[in-house]
C-alpha cells in the first residue's frame, strides 16, 4: 500500500520521511521538495505526475540514491541511504535499483546483449551465468532474437525494452522509470507499459514511474501528483484509504 | 578481463579519430626513435669505449701530430700494459660522399689493444705480409660490396698521389654496437709515401692499462712526461676522449631533448584534447554506468585505460616503424656509423608514450570520475 502521510509503517519497502530538497540557482534558492513523506510496499506500482519543475525527477533521483536530500531520510529495505557515502551508494544502487530513462541511454557501441550484461560485469558471476541472466532478461522483454543488434539497429520501443532488460537483469529490489514512454509513439508506449505491468504482476517488482502522460499513469496502481514539491492529491479517489492510497 | 569489450568498443567508436590519434603517437614515437638513433650514433663511441684504454693526443689539437719516439717512453710507465698508435688518412672512395674513417695502424699491437674487433687469423697474416694490404669493417665492406681480394683505390684529402690497397680481410665487432666502418692499412706503407716532414709522426696513441683504477694517475704521468716539450700531450680515458669528440659537434643531447620535448608536449595537448572530447560526448553513457553501479574509480580507470591503450598502440607502431627504418642501415652514407635503435631506447620510448598517455588522459578521467549522475543526465 502506498501512503503519503508519513504514518509509521516499518514494513514498507521504501520509506521517505520529511524529504526536503533545495537548489541554489544564482542568488535564488529553489525549494523543490518540502517535507515529503512516502511509503511504498513491495509490488507497488506508483506513478508520479505533475508539471515540469514540480520535483518528480528529483524525487526519483533521491529514492534511487543518485542525489541526496537537503533534509529528511530515505530507507529502502531497512537500509538508510541518506547518509551513505558516494561509494556505498554506488554499491547499493547496483544491488537494489534498476533505472529506466526516457532516452533509453544505451551504449551505442555495445550490442543489446552487451548493454544488458553491463550491470552483471560488476558481480562475481561466471561468464556462463552472466549469459544465462542476460538471455533470461532479453526473453522477458521479448528480444531474444535481437541480442547481437546494436541500438542503432533497433526501433525506439525495442531500445527501451533493452533498457528495461538492463534494469532487471541483476534482479533489483525496485525499478525507477523516468518517463519511460516519453520518446515513444502510442503503440510502443503501450507495449512498454504492458511490459512494466508484467514485471509488477508476474515478478513482484516495485516500480516508481515519472510521467506526464495521464494514459500511461493510469496503468499504475496508484498515481501521485506533485506540485511544487508537495504530494497534493491522489489520482484514484477510489483507492484512498484512511491516510493512504490503495 | 571482462571489461575488455567495453574498453575496446569505446576505443573504436570513432574510427577516424582513433586512427588519427594513434597516428599522432606513431609519428611522435617514430621521431623519438630516430632521435634516439642519432643520439646513439653520436654517443656510441662513449658507450663502447674500453674502460682500460687511454688516448694520448697532441695537447694543441688532435690534428697536430706526436712523435713516434714517445712510444717507448710511455711504455716504461708503471701500469701501462701495451700501446698502439694510428694516423688519420682522410681519404675518399670514388667521390666525396663515400665517407668512412681510414687509419694507418700499428700492425704489431692493433689487435692487442682492440681485442673486440676481430679478424680471422689467415686474413690477418695475409694483411701483415702485404704492404698495400687493408682490413675493412664488415659494415663498410657491405656498404660498397667489397670482397676479399678487391683492389681499392682511395684519394687522400691531404697526401699526394693515388693510393691503392688490396682488401685482405674483414673485421667484425664482438658487440653489436662496435664500430664496423673503419678501414685499416699498414702504417709502414703510409710512412714510405708521406713527405719527409711528416715522417716519424703519428696521430695519436692508445694505451691499455693493467688496472683501470690507475687511469687517472697514468694519464697525469704521461702528460707530465712531455710537459714543456715541443709536442705536449693530452691524455684522457677513451670514454672522455669520445665524449669530447661528440661535444665538438655541438650539444647534440640538448638539441635532441629540445626537439623531443616540443614533439611530446604537442602530442600531450593533441591527445589530451581528443580524450576530453571523447569523454564529453559520452557524458550520458558515463552517467548511466555510474547509475547502474560502476564506481567513480572504475570510470576514472576506464578513461585512463583508453588513453593508455592509444599510447601503447601508437607508440609500438611508431617505434616499430623506426626499428624497420634502421634495419635499412645508415642512410647518410657513413656519417652515422652506429645506425640502430637499441632495446633501451625502445623501452624508453614506450615509457614516454605511457607517460604521455597517462598525462593526457588524467584530466578527462578525473572529470569523468567527478561527474555527478544527476547533473550529467540533466544535460542530455
Amino acid at each position: 500500500m502506498v501512503r503519503v502521510d508519513g504514518g509509521r509503517d516499518s514494513s514498507s519497502l521504501i520509506q521517505a520521511r520529511g524529504l526536503d530538497k533545495k537548489y541554489q540557482r544564482g542568488s535564488e534558492e529553489i525549494h523543490v521538495l518540502q517535507g515529503l513523506n512516502l511509503d511504498v510496499d513491495k509490488g507497488d506500482f506508483v506513478a508520479f505526475m505533475g508539471p515540469s519543475g514540480s520535483g518528480k525527477t528529483t524525487l526519483l533521483n533521491l529514492i534511487g540514491g543518485l542525489d541526496v536530500p537537503s533534509a529528511g531520510s530515505i530507507t529502502v529495505a531497512a537500509d538508510e541511504i541518506t547518509h551513505m557515502s558516494r561509494s556505498k551508494l554506488t554499491e547499493w544502487r547496483a544491488r537494489h535499483v534498476g533505472f529506466v530513462f526516457q532516452m533509453y541511454n544505451l551504449i551505442p557501441v555495445l550490442t543489446a546483449f552487451q548493454n544488458v550484461e553491463l550491470p552483471l560485469l560488476l558481480t562475481k558471476l561466471s561468464k556462463a551465468d552472466r549469459r544465462n541472466h542476460v538471455e533470461t532478461a532479453l526473453a522477458i522483454v521479448g528480444l531474444v532474437d535481437r541480442t547481437d543488434h546494436y541500438p542503432r539497429q533497433l526501433s525506439g520501443g525495442q531500445e527501451q525494452r533493452v533498457a528495461i532488460a538492463r534494469a532487471i537483469v541483476s534482479d533489483p529490489t525496485f525499478l525507477l522509470c523516468d518517463e519511460p514512454t516519453g520518446d515513444l509513439d502510442r503503440k510502443s508506449a503501450d507495449e512498454i507499459m504492458n511490459l512494466i505491468q508484467r514485471l509488477v504482476k508476474e515478478f513482484g517488482k516495485s516500480v516508481l514511474m515519472v510521467t506526464h502522460d495521464p494514459v500511461v499513469a493510469q496503468r499504475a496502481d496508484v498515481t501521485l501528483h506533485l506540485e511544487k514539491g508537495v504530494l497534493v492529491e491522489a489520482a484514484k479517489p477510489e483507492g484512498v484509504t484512511a491516510g493512504g492510497l490503495a | 578481463m571482462k571489461f575488455r569489450g567495453l574498453i575496446f568498443a569505446n576505443l573504436f567508436r570513432k574510427k577516424i579519430r582513433f586512427s588519427l590519434t594513434i597516428g599522432s603517437f606513431a609519428v611522435a614515437l617514430f621521431l623519438f626513435g630516430l632521435l634516439a638513433v642519432v643520439r646513439g650514433a653520436f654517443s656510441q663511441g662513449v658507450e663502447v669505449a674500453g674502460a682500460d684504454r687511454l688516448v694520448v693526443i697532441n695537447r694543441v689539437s688532435i690534428i697536430q701530430p706526436l712523435p713516434l719516439s714517445y712510444r717507448e717512453r710511455i711504455l716504461q710507465l708503471r701500469g701501462v700494459k701495451m700501446i698502439t698508435f694510428a694516423n688519420w688518412f682522410g681519404g675518399v672512395y670514388q667521390d666525396e660522399r663515400n665517407f668512412f674513417p681510414q687509419f694507418a695502424i700499428d700492425i704489431e699491437n692493433q689487435r692487442k689493444v682492440y681485442p673486440e674487433l676481430t679478424v680471422p687469423e689467415d686474413q690477418w697474416q695475409t694483411f701483415v705480409k702485404d704492404r698495400q694490404g687493408a682490413i675493412v669493417g664488415a659494415a663498410t665492406a657491405k656498404r660498397f660490396g667489397w670482397k676479399i681480394g678487391d683492389r681499392i683505390p682511395l684519394k687522400s684529402s691531404f697526401l699526394p698521389g693515388p693510393w691503392e690497397f688490396n682488401l685482405d680481410g674483414i673485421y667484425h665487432g664482438q658487440r653489436r654496437q662496435d664500430d664496423e666502418t673503419q678501414f685499416w692499412f699498414q702504417r709502414n706503407y703510409l710512412e714510405e709515401r708521406v713527405p719527409d716532414r711528416l715522417k716519424g709522426q703519428i696521430g695519436w696513441y692508445v694505451l691499455r692499462v693493467e688496472n683501470p683504477d690507475d687511469s687517472v694517475r697514468i694519464a697525469k704521468e704521461v702528460d707530465e712526461l712531455f710537459a714543456n716539450s715541443p709536442y705536449e700531450t693530452r691524455t684522457e680515458t677513451e670514454k672522455a676522449f669520445a665524449a669530447g669528440w661528440v661535444k665538438q659537434m655541438g650539444n647534440i643531447e640538448f638539441l635532441i631533448l629540445s626537439i623531443g620535448g616540443v614533439v611530446f608536449f604537442t602530442l600531450l595537448l593533441v591527445t589530451g584534447n581528443t580524450m576530453a572530447i571523447a569523454v564529453r560526448e559520452r557524458t550520458a553513457e558515463l552517467a548511466v554506468l555510474k547509475a547502474v553501479g560502476y564506481s567513480d574509480r572504475f570510470v576514472l580507470l576506464l578513461v585512463l585505460a583508453e588513453s593508455l591503450l592509444i599510447a601503447i598502440l601508437g607508440g609500438a607502431l611508431g617505434l616499430g616503424l623506426a626499428k624497420l627504418f634502421t634495419l635499412g642501415g645508415d642512410p647518410t652514407r657513413g656519417l652515422l656509423p652506429f645506425f640502430y635503435l637499441p632495446l633501451k631506447a625502445i623501452i624508453s620510448g614506450l615509457g614516454v608514450a605511457l607517460a604521455v598517455g597517462v598525462a593526457s588522459g588524467l584530466l578527462p578521467a578525473v572529470g569523468a570520475m567527478r561527474l555527478r549522475v544527476v547533473d550529467a543526465l540533466r544535460r542530455v
